[in-house]
């Protein structure tokens, strides 16, 4: 199938300020996307308050406007362009790619299909339509439909007041509960509760952040694995996993806080393909006609129990990660595959011989490590929840998971050169502890039961107390595989500090 | 740590790591760039007389588990990866990787640079090799890996099958699907695993070293399977009877199955319902009067992107073959339906006239994508179809 000929200009929403769950990714999505659609002969037309990026440098649009990010002015800007696409003589319409701008594209799109202002300038959506995002945001709208095609989520409840909450708390029976709020970015007010009170006071603050009142409360897999799939899908329904990802940490912390590694490491092929094949499941239930979706797992270490976690129905985080992980340019090919190609007919970047319809294979490991800031915000607390706290982050390519999660400490810039071993004394709180010097056991316990961002140093410093796998395990709930990679680098530390002395 | 090598024909030697077996094979070095499911790859019996090399760099993670096995043994001559992992770690792991290599008498070799052992196999085509685990020096190795002489020319289907007829999993305890435990908590949900349905149909399934899940497949589309040996006559095929006949992958060189080959003409003359895959789609192309030729690199992975000429649907396929079917050579009553869409390679055949077609690629999967699966049901509407005709 070609691209399509009716459209003549496609209005692309940007991500807005650089904020802490939505960075630069979205201006690498935008950018690529930009270029792409140009590319074809569309005229670009492009929507960001942020003059701090890439994509509104003037080359990369035919026309850019440096404007809030709200509904209002995207009205504004779609009746000024199709007046002057009829000036031009224009016989293609114009069209709006809400899903390579994150999460605040998304809403402002969501927000002019609701207020019926898209419908009343016959503006079409391209990549994703409103529906398709409706059930692949809206918690509970998305977990029924999970629940219809047979896959398995965590047991949960929506609430848009404190007693609706305590109901959900009281059906579900157990602490600790998940609190995520609806419709906001980098799941901000969203929460652990361990106990009631802690638990009430996150489900008050999630319905005031929440812009439509509403919370979702769910069973706790605190300590099952998490994994995500990258999928790709074209309009003649060719679907293919562009990357898959394992969280170094369990569940419990955003996954843009957490450590995560590609591809997958700790599941057989049973097991991954059975992801493969629900991922696929997801795209095609909730409706993403073409482009990328992000879709996020939980897996029983005990049972092998596989749930599904959330979906996104747009270019996400880890989609510059794995575009960057593999070769395969996600945003880039989603915005082509929004006009109407089909995969087999776009080129691999890589190969140049090769289609795009083909699923990347990789002879590395690829670790990325989220880079905090907790200094600069010393009222925040530190503990790794579900709400993203993380600034930025690293990636690193190596030829064995250890090489990459070196070469990845090192690339934070946070002075360390590794793991450790390099000499230089470690700051914990208002004291310092030499490089080689033993950790004290009770900081040690704690450190690694509460996530946190120091926690892959201290099963470093675990390790050396004398700490076992199991213990450390037992602590952290981080796969075993992991924490055996890390010892045989500690190993090799001591290794060379024997060789010295 | 035990020192381990592995020679090529070409001179060239990787120092490593033993693991498993100590002991010196000889084979066709090839790679797989499957990044999950070595236990299927080791267990498949097409890779009877290679050395296969993983391109994923970390193997051994989840261990080996009783369930992932595709055959009766592990079957592959020696394993080269570039790390094994020193730990298991999956809810379903019964023995590590280098237990299980050592049970079945395979040596591997692991601390090999792998990217430049591939690099060269896709330079020079697959080459001859030999490693050994128990101290052989460099020039004997090499000696050795010289002398085995290449695959082409090769029949192993001998070895691999089996040497009597049986028929498939008459106890129902072998044939399900894999599936994970849910428990989602609701009243309105509950997943249930499928039920295997009623073996309504008899076929013969020729085993040339035929894969467990290919006979899951057929089992779980209502098949009840009589699997015979390689050499089985057409006439005793025809003896049992069969709604249709199935023809399985298996090793070596397709052209040194001329015997086989005569075998299946008469069957594709008769007229049965007939679906091959891979050394079976070989055999069919041979059985219709077309040619196979060595690939310079063969397919194998889990990511070939194969085109359905006839629906324009694009496949991400499993696929293990070094030889393919040269299209030219085809007579004009059998069209090519699929193509490998990174080479154009034939991956599938379709008889104009005849229940019969045939795919170079595994649509049973185990490793791999299950976006073939739909042509075991394919089998058997052909099957319903040609039998209501009849």
């Amino acid at each position: 199938m070609p691209k399509r000929t009716d459209i003549h200009s496609v209005l692309i929403i940007g991500a807005g300020p650089i904020i802490i769950g939505q960075a630069c990714e979205f201006d690498y999505s935008g950018t690529q996307a930009c270029k792409a659609l140009r590319e074809e002969g569309y005229r670009v037309i492009l929507i960001n308050s942020n003059p701090a990026t890439i994509m509104t440098d003037p080359e990369f649009a035919d026309r850019t406007y440096i404007e809030p990010v709200t509904p209002e002015a995207v009205e504004k800007i779609i009746i000024r362009e199709q007046e002057e696409m009829h000036r031009l003589g224009a016989t293609g319409k114009l069209v709006l790619l809400p899903t390579l701008g994150g999460q605040t594209a998304l809403n402002t799109a969501m927000k002019l299909h609701h207020a019926g202002t898209l419908e009343r300038l016959n503006v079409e959506m391209i990549g994703a339509k409103a529906d398709a995002i409706e059930k692949g945001e809206n918690r509970q709208v998305f977990k029924e439909l999970m629940l219809s095609i047979g896959l398995d989520v965590p047991i949960s409840g929506t609430a848009h007041t404190l007693d609706e909450a305590r109901a959900v708390a009281e059906r579900i029976g157990r602490y600790p509960l998940i609190i995520r709020p609806a419709y906001t970015l980098g799941g901000t007010g969203g929460g652990i509760g361990y106990n009631r009170e802690e638990f009430e006071e996150i489900a008050k603050r999630g319905i005031d952040l929440s812009p439509v009142s509403e919370i979702l409360v769910e069973e706790s897999l605190l300590g099952w694995k998490e994994f995500e799939m990258e999928v790709m899908r074209d309009c003649a329904d060719n679907c293919v996993i562009i990357c898959s990802i394992e969280n170094f940490d369990p569940m419990g912390v955003h996954t843009g806080d957490s450590i995560t590694v590609a591809p997958i490491q700790t599941l057989t092929d049973k097991e991954f393909q059975i992801m493969r094949d629900q991922s696929f499941a997801v795209i095609r239930a909730v409706g993403v006609e073409t482009g990328g979706s992000n879709i996020q797992f939980g897996v029983s270490p005990e049972t092998g129990r596989m749930v599904i976690i959330e979906m996104n129905p747009r270019v996400s985080r880890s989609s510059a990660l794995a575009s960057k992980a593999t070769g395969f340019p996600i945003a880039k090919i989603a915005a082509k595959l929004a006009v109407g190609y089909l995969l087999d007919e776009l080129r691999n970047d890589i190969t140049r011989k090769t289609p795009a319809s083909f699923e990347p294979t990789i002879d590395y490991v690829v670790t990325k490590i989220p880079r905090f800031a907790f200094e600069k915000f010393p009222q925040a607390d530190p503990t790794l929840t579900t709400q993203m706290k993380s600034v930025g982050e690293a990636m690193a390519i190596g030829r064995t998971f250890k090489e990459s999660l070196q070469k990845c400490l090192r690339s934070l810039e946070i002075g360390r050169s590794g793991l450790g071993g390099d000499g230089k004394a470690w700051r914990i709180g208002t004291d310092f502890i030499g490089d080689r010097d033993t950790f004290p056991r009770d900081l040690i316990t704690q450190k690694l039961s509460v996530p946190n961002a120091e926690r892959i140093f201290f099963i470093r410093h675990a390790l050396r107390a004398g700490f076992s796998i199991e213990e450390i395990y037992t602590l952290s709930k981080i796969d075993r595989w992991f924490l055996v990679q890390i010892q045989e680098l500690v190993t090799f530390e001591e290794t060379l500090a024997a060789s010295v002395n | 740590m035990i020192n381990a090598i592995l020679a090529l024909e070409d001179g060239s030697v990787f120092h490593g790591q033993g693991f498993g077996a100590q002991a010196s094979v000889t084979g066709e070095v090839c790679f797989n760039t499957s990044m999950t499911g070595y236990q299927e790859i080791l267990t498949d019996p097409s890779y009877k007389g290679q050395i296969v090399t993983m391109t994923y760099p970390l193997i051994g993670n989840y261990g080996v588990n009783d369930q992932d096995a595709e055959s009766w043994r592990a079957h592959c001559a020696g394993f080269v990866i570039r790390e094994l992992s020193p730990v298991v770690s999956s809810w379903r792991a019964d023995h590590s990787l280098a237990e299980y290599l050592q049970h079945y008498g395979i040596p591997g070799i692991q601390g090999v640079d792998t990217r430049a052992l591939t690099k060269k196999l896709r330079v020079g085509g697959a080459l001859s090799g030999c490693l050994s685990t128990e101290g052989l020096s460099e020039s004997d190795a090499l000696e050795r890996a010289r002398a085995w002489g290449g695959m082409t020319g090769r029949n192993y289907v001998a070895e691999v099958t089996h040497k009597e007829p049986f028929l498939w999993d008459q106890n129902e305890n072998q044939s399900a699907a894999f599936a994970l435990t849910q428990k989602s908590g609701e009243t309105h949900q509950r997943m249930i695993r499928q039920p295997l349905p009623p073996a309504d149909i008899s076929i013969v399934a020729y085993d040339f070293g035929i894969k467990y899940n290919i006979l899951r497949c057929l089992r779980q589309k209502g098949f009840n399977v009589r699997v015979v040996p390689a050499e089985t006559s057409a006439a005793e095929v025809l003896s049992y009877k069969p709604a249709g006949v199935f023809l399985s992958n298996g090793p070596g060189d397709p052209a040194t199955l001329g015997g086989i080959v005569r075998e299946v003409k008469t069957l594709v003359d008769y007229g049965l319902p007939i679906f091959g895959i891979c050394l079976g789609h070989q055999i069919l192309a041979q059985a219709f009067g077309g040619k196979t030729f060595k690939l310079k690199f063969g397919h194998r992975g889990g990511n070939q992107p194969v085109k359905d000429l006839e629906s324009g649907r694009v496949e991400i396929t499993s696929q293990n073959h070094g030889f393919a079917v040269d299209a030219d050579s085809l007579p004009p009553d059998v069209s090519v339906n699929r193509i490998n869409l990174n080479d154009r390679t034939v991956e599938g055949l379709r008889h104009r006239s005849k229940p019969i077609f045939c795919v170079q690629y595994h649509p049973e999967a185990a490793p791999g994508p299950h976006d073939s699966t739909p042509l075991f049901e394919e089998f058997r509407q052909l099957i319903l179809s040609t039998s209501k005709r009849g």
